[in-house]
């Protein structure tokens, strides 16, 4: 077991190299002049020369890229051009924003996501399944973003019930925190819902046609103890490892859901860059995802043969 | 006999087209499909206003006989722009889905026949590629490309080649051991023409179905990229700006906020609907 | 059948490895492991023997389809195993192979006048329009009708499809067909059409045939030699009936008496193998039949027995080949037939290949 998490480690190191490279690789696609990038607005040009001195930018690229590297790997993603804040610092303000967001939706899309896989597979081929089936794929088709503009008419602007936008911290108030945060959890747990339905269903349809699933009708056990008890608990499996992988969905979806309802978080953070053209960044952030991404995964695996208890042995 | 010989049986081209004509949800994703494609390409030749004619007397109004879903902050007449969006989201989605293709099959293939290094390199770089998520891909990519349609489109259909070499190279990894491949080089046979006329032609089919499910995807992050600006610069239209500035008039306009998204729901739900339709055609183990 | 080598290994062994990364320890198989052959010029050569004994990697070592970890296959006096890329291909047109699953072997994306074209376009420089004849006119001879040929493979049946890939195998003119079990996937009834087939078109193209199979009713059917192999070795090397009548390797005995017989009063006591199928993966030291064989002794134990001639036509690897025990004649169960009857064979046997002998130029 040790082993194989070591190994999967160990196979986790070349791939962030790589992201590693193609991060540092994204600000090479600029045209022109590199320093201009880092120099915002300043012009003048011993500014420049020293800026260029600064970031190695007249050395060969290999040891730009190793300098850049070694500064990543001290926590030192660059600074803000706008704020003038390190990277990391600004990155350690708005993340913990989006985890909150990100931990609501999921809440969201479990408690969506998975009793309507469950039914739609011991429901398969009735109606109940057919809507459910509809219902997903809607879930997986709207555009997130229009699905909150579209909240925000009803609810914000037409019935007032819940605030349009804005940001508030649930140290501080957590009623009206988690008023903010309502509609934006729902926008975003709405499309994990989808996703998390659809694999449930397919995990639960495998689960039930099983051998074990016969006996244990056999038996006479009640339904729904059959249900919950056998086949649910190993149809969770692949559920839970999926949860760990949905990560990446949701990062995608809070960049639009963040900037729809202006939530200060790590997606909103990206959009701003983009458009103030805050490269470093962009680059931090997009460093960021891939490395939690793969942090993820690893966790997914690891959890996938710590829960199958079939797995154990083989490795 | 071999699952892939079984399913290869099954797969029949007249078995599948007659599945796929059936599945009732899949031709009638593929109906919609058609429609917004027909309008896409007739938009030129239709009696609607150019989308780009401003009318500041005409601005805000809701629907009406002129103005079949009413008009825009600057008087501009929502069903044209609505039927001209058509033509970037679509155009979007074919063309990124296409650059996927034309780069990730070829790699996938590379990757899955020759195995060895290629392989080890090639798999690497597609995980590092996969860490990512795609959205933030192609919003990265868009970034430091530069905002237009044609950065856009780039953008995404790069973001979507690693989906495409994994997906062939897995397909290729199971074809290549099957006897017919072996079989074909017995004959002598050399490495091309096995790649040409044994591994792409039976691989193809999970392929076209992932495609038409990654149209669907892209045409939402052209969407995406237009609503946060890094797509189809303004004036010209698309449902994704034209979503973003609606969001600043729902309480005054809010047709404008609406109908683009009907718009984007419907084409990606065809999409999907075809997508899934042809997915259960094409392999019946599939549920 | 004549007298000269057609193909020769000397030494063939083919290892493979199971991943071990890290943590884990490599597995070698040693599927084939040191195998010194002759193929004569115009025979059926059978090679049998369990699954797992390494008879299919043999088979596409021969075309050298997969590389030889070690050893040489001469093929008409030529090294294979030396041959660039370029020089292999233009050899592949002599030797060609049939594979056991008809469902898998043709590309179910092309038609069969594709796939039957397709070593023409490979190997010879004949027009789109010559093509097109000499296919139809190899399908005919196969038993299938030329007009079929823009189908594909899904719409013909089991023993059709085996048709085809025999009317690809042959299409090019080789001296040397290879069937990796070719009937072993087929109905019974079609089983008898396709082994006449082949033994037609053997007589017809002066083929040399070497069969892979488990069946022994069809062996002996078909082959002039037989190869019994255990565990990626040549265990006995024989003539069809001299093996049949007077096996000389434990295995080879077990084998043979494990047919079942359908004469009741013909049943025989049957030594049953003592032991599991020893994985390829972990052999005993010394014979690898050791744990498994009724007559062990000691030198089985230790010592590896090598594949030497017991008489001028039978070569058998057992340390005790020489031993009464070994030797005891095997009533001949796969027939069942009784001495009388087993003279009246003899004598037609004998009347036939007279017959054959003079009938031929």
């Amino acid at each position: 077991m040790l082993g194989y998490i070591l190994r999967r480690i160990l196979i986790a190191i070349p791939t962030l190299l790589l992201v590693s490279i193609f991060v540092f690789g994204l600000q090479k696609l600029l045209p022109g002049d590199p320093v201009l990038a880092l120099a915002g607005e300043e012009r003048d040009p011993e500014v420049l020369a020293f800026l260029r001195e600064k970031y190695r930018l007249n050395d060969p690229v290999i040891e730009q890229y190793m300098f850049w590297l070694g500064g990543v790997l001290r926590g030192d993603l660059g600074v803000s051009i706008r704020t003038n804040q390190p990277v990391t610092e600004l990155i350690g303000e708005k993340l913990p924003v989006t985890i909150q967001l990100a931990i609501m939706s999921m809440f969201v899309a479990i408690i969506i996501g998975v009793p309507m896989g469950i039914v739609s597979a011991v429901r398969k081929g009735t109606w109940l399944d057919y809507v459910a089936n509809i219902v997903a794929l809607s879930g997986l088709s709207i555009p997130n973003f229009w699905l909150g503009i579209m909240l925000i008419l009803l609810i914000s602007v037409n019935l007032g019930w819940l605030p349009a936008s804005g940001y508030v911290n649930p140290w501080d108030d957590p009623w009206r925190s988690f008023q903010t945060m309502l509609m934006p959890a729902f926008v975003l747990g709405t499309s994990l819902a989808a996703t998390l339905m659809r694999h449930t269903r397919s995990a639960m349809l495998g689960v039930l046609q099983t051998d074990y699933i016969r006996t244990a009708r056999a038996k006479g056990l009640r339904e729904r103890r059959v249900i919950l008890r056998h086949a649910f608990r190993n149809a969770v499996l692949p559920v839970i490892t999926l949860t760990a992988l949905l990560f990446g969905e949701m990062l995608a979806g809070a960049v639009l859901t963040e900037q729809i309802f202006s939530i200060p978080g790590f997606g909103k953070l990206i959009v701003d860059a983009v458009f103030n053209r805050d490269y470093a960044v962009v680059q931090g952030v997009v460093l960021c995802t891939a490395v939690g991404f793969i942090g993820m995964n690893l966790v997914a695996d690891v959890l996938y043969v710590v829960l199958n208890p079939r797995m154990r042995g083989a490795t | 006999m071999t699952d892939l010989a079984q399913s290869a049986l099954r797969r029949s081209p007249s078995r599948s087209w007659g599945k796929l004509r059936a599945n009732r949800g899949a031709m009638v994703g593929a109906a919609i499909v058609v429609v917004f494609v027909v309008l896409a390409v007739l938009a030129p030749l239709l009696p609607i206003t150019e989308p780009t004619v401003t009318d500041w007397a005409a601005i805000r109004k809701p629907p009406s006989a002129t103005a079949w879903l009413g008009t825009d902050e600057l008087g501009r007449d929502l069903l044209s722009r609505m039927i001209w969006g058509a033509r970037a989201s679509l155009m979007a989605g074919v063309i990124s889905v296409a650059i996927a293709l034309a780069v990730g099959v070829p790699i996938g293939v590379l990757a899955g026949y020759f195995g060895g290094w290629t392989d080890q390199i090639i798999s690497r770089a597609t995980d590092a590629l996969l860490a990512m998520p795609f959205l933030i891909l192609a919003i990265a990519l868009a970034a430091f490309l530069g905002p237009s349609l044609t950065n856009a489109m780039i953008a995404i259909g790069l973001s979507a080649v690693p989906i495409f070499i994994r997906l062939t190279r897995g397909q290729v990894l199971a074809v290549k051991v099957e006897d017919y491949v072996e079989g074909a080089r017995a004959v002598g046979l050399g490495h091309m023409r096995i790649m040409q006329r044994y591994i792409l032609p039976n691989v193809f089919a999970p392929i076209l179905v992932q495609a038409t499910l990654t149209i669907a995807s892209a045409i939402i992050a052209e969407a995406s990229l237009s609503f946060l600006g890094l797509g189809q610069q303004p004036p010209a239209p698309s449902w994704g700006s034209m979503l973003n500035t609606a969001k600043s008039f729902l309480e005054q306009a809010p047709w404008l906020a609406i109908w683009p998204g009907v718009a984007i729901f419907l084409v990606v739900i065809g999409f999907n609907l075809f997508g899934d339709g042809l997915r259960d055609a094409l392999d019946p183990r599939e549920n | 059948m004549t007298n000269e080598a057609i193909l020769e290994t000397q030494g063939l062994e083919k290892r493979f490895h199971t991943d071990g990364g890290l943590f884990r320890r490599e597995k070698v198989i040693h599927a084939v492991n040191g195998v010194s052959l002759k193929v004569l010029r115009g025979e059926t050569l059978a090679i049998v023997g369990e699954s797992g004994c390494g008879k299919s990697t043999l088979a596409r070592l021969l075309l050298r389809l997969i590389e030889p970890s070690a050893g040489r296959i001469v093929y008409d006096g030529q090294d294979l195993t030396a041959l660039t890329p370029q020089a292999m291909r233009a050899i592949r047109a002599e030797m060609q192979i049939v594979f056991q699953d008809p469902f898998s072997s043709l590309n179910p994306r092309m038609t069969v006048a594709a796939i039957v074209g397709e070593p023409l376009q490979v190997h010879t420089t004949l027009t789109p329009a010559a093509r097109r004849d000499r296919v139809a006119e190899i399908l005919e001879r196969v038993g299938l009708r030329p007009d079929m040929a823009n189908r594909f493979p899904h719409e013909f049946s089991g023993g059709q499809r085996q048709r085809v890939a025999i009317a690809r195998g042959l299409v090019v003119g080789p001296k040397l067909l290879i069937g990796d079990e070719p009937v072993s996937a087929l109905d019974v009834s079609v089983q008898a059409q396709i082994v006449n087939l082949l033994e037609d078109l053997k007589s017809e193209f002066g083929l040399t045939l070497i069969m892979i199979a488990h069946d022994l009713a069809v062996i002996r059917h078909m082959s002039d030699r037989v190869a019994v192999m255990y565990l990626g070795e040549v265990v006995e090397l024989a003539t069809t009936e001299d093996l049949f009548r007077n096996p000389r390797h434990p295995y080879t005995k077990a084998l043979l008496q494990s047919v079942p017989v359908p004469v009741p009063g013909r049943r025989v006591a049957r030594p049953v193998l003592k032991g599991d199928l020893t994985s390829p993966a972990n052999p005993p030291p010394g014979c690898k039949f050791h744990l498994r064989c009724p007559l062990v002794a000691d030198p089985c134990r230790q010592l590896h027995p090598a594949l030497v001639a017991a008489t001028a036509d039978h070569a058998v690897a057992c340390h005790l080949h020489d031993s009464l025990a070994a030797n005891a004649p095997v009533a001949d169960p796969a027939l069942g037939r009784s001495a009388a009857a087993d003279q009246r064979f003899e004598l037609w046997r004998t009347h036939s290949a007279a017959k054959a002998q003079g009938a031929a130029p």
